[in-house]
């Protein structure tokens, strides 16, 4: 392990102790927070005893579904785009103010159109996760050598073989940037959307433990959701670096 | 006016007229269960306006957002600055900080709400760390990028500390800096408002999930159309001041 690996796990581990400390002295008291050593604890309870694993897997195969939608309509909508100057133009200013509208604002909408199913919450994480997958696919594909797309033309490759052989896997490393936000997004909308109205899932589970005062269950729950996103976000992290890192940049 | 700007102006003048006509065309499609077709809905939101319980509301999530966004910069721009200026603790800190970026953040607003109880402090909260990361993150960026030589002429010039940000390394950033501002605003904006609708009394956040819960259409519709009309606005004039700057400094 490098010396910085070693710095970064001594503070967290310092982080950790911190609360630990707090929570034994009293300063933040046991009806707002449960030691750390609690949470992993119920944490582990409740994974072992199974009473949350269908809200669990509701939540992630929610989410999976949501990026994977986002992800697939991202990447075609931002290729067809980028051969249509004039309409990425007029587009371009929904792009640039698209993430500072609040778009939970939409979800009564999407129930009244999909019901009051798992679809409006899909609905909700795709739409926050697919606009970053579009402006960033666009990004990579802006940057491709105009001597790749010319040997494409000189293959004689069609608009669908350009893009799956030549100009995405060149833009890759900026698709999983956008990957990785369309993650995070994901989660966000459908936890977000599970908080607002919903029958299940961990968002669900979470605001009911709220509601209750079940800290052993609120606290692992939302432990849970976070080390879920770090891990995804560290893994696509890592898998980019190693792409422009084969790429000598 | 530029023929460059002349373009845009136009581009977001088919931008509005085509989000019009989807949304038109959508009404016509819903039908009166889910949505209002524009006209009505500029024309309820207008007979809103002149309601005191609107201003009100408006006002208290103004000034929840200026504080959270205030506390968000100034936390942003001490915590980037800081890191900017030590490599050990930006190469510690740094993965941390885009981990943490990368969470929902709206899975913690349980854990706020026992913190700062219902109401002002906590929506205040939840703004701020929606907002404090990327302002740091941008910062740091920018204060790693400037040119050495920029640093050398200070210190040849015998500045301290202060005069050195105040007259060197703030102007050079700026542009970076104010990017980070302007991703900020957006993410604060959305932060104080999903913290209102869970977490408030007052506030148009709040506004919006009662107006969600009672099923009334023509009040969701009015402030949603509030909250992306200011949005939208504010950010195309940020980003407008933001590509400025990127061109001239």
């Amino acid at each position: 392990m490098s010396r910085i690996a070693v710095y970064r796990v001594l503070v967290i581990a310092a982080a950790v102790l911190l609360l630990e400390l707090l929570c034994y002295v009293g300063v933040i008291d046991r009806i707002t927070m449960q030691p750390p050593h609690r949470i992993l604890r119920d944490l582990a309870l409740i994974l072992i005893s199974g009473k949350q694993n269908a809200a669990i897997l509701k939540t992630l195969s929610n989410a999976s579904i949501a990026f994977g939608l986002a992800l697939f309509v991202g990447v075609a909508t931002a290729v067809v785009l980028h051969g249509y100057r004039a309409l990425r133009e007029t587009l371009d200013p929904l792009f640039a103010t698209y993430y500072a509208i609040p778009v939970f604002a939409f979800y009564p909408l999407l129930i009244v159109l999909l019901g009051l199913g798992d679809a409006p919450q899909i609905g909700i994480g795709f739409m926050l996760g697919v606009v970053a997958v579009i402006v960033n696919t666009l990004n990579g594909l802006d940057r491709v050598p105009r001597v790749l797309r010319k040997t494409a033309r000189i293959q004689r490759l069609g608009t669908i073989e350009t893009a799956l052989t030549v100009t995405l896997p060149y833009a890759a490393p900026y698709v999983l940037t956008g990957a990785k936000f369309a993650v995070a997004y994901s989660l966000i909308g459908i936890i977000g959307a599970e908080f607002i109205m919903s029958r299940g899932g961990m968002g669900y589970e979470i605001s009911f433990a709220y509601n209750n005062f079940d800290n052993a269950t609120m606290y692992p729950l939302i432990v849970l959701i976070l080390v879920v996103s770090i891990s995804i976000n560290t893994g696509l992290s890592r898998w980019e670096k190693l792409l422009l890192a084969r790429r000598g940049q | 006016m530029s023929s460059a700007a002349m373009k845009s102006a136009r581009n977001a003048l088919v931008l509005i007229a085509g989000l019009l006509a989807a949304w038109q065309a959508l009404y016509w499609f819903v039908g009166d269960a889910a949505l209002r077709p524009p006209l009505v809905t500029v024309q309820y939101t207008a007979r809103l306006m002149t309601t005191d319980a609107f201003w009100m509301h408006l006002s208290e999530t103004l000034q929840a957002f200026a504080v959270a966004l205030s506390i968000a910069v100034a936390a942003g721009l001490v915590i980037g600055f800081g890191l900017g200026f030590h490599k050990l603790s930006a190469q510690v800190f740094e993965p941390m900080l885009v981990a943490v970026y990368s969470i929902p953040k709206i899975t913690l607003y349980p854990i706020l709400l026992l913190a700062f109880g219902l109401g002002m402090p906590a929506k205040i909260a939840f703004g701020a760390i929606h907002g404090i990361i990327p302002v740091a993150l941008f910062t740091l960026n920018a204060v790693r990028n400037i040119k050495p030589i920029l640093v050398k002429t200070g210190r040849v010039h015998g500045l301290g500390p202060f005069e050195m940000i105040r007259s060197i390394l703030f102007p050079a950033a700026l542009p970076e800096i104010f990017t980070g501002f302007r991703v900020g605003f957006a993410l604060t904006l959305i932060g104080t408002l999903l913290g209102e609708m869970f977490a408030a009394q007052r506030g148009l956040g709040y506004l919006l999930m009662t107006a969600i819960g009672l099923h009334n259409v023509e009040l969701i519709m009015a402030v949603t159309l509030l909250l992306v009309v200011f949005a939208a606005t504010v950010s195309a004039g940020l980003l407008a001041i933001d590509r400025w700057l990127h061109r001239h400094i």
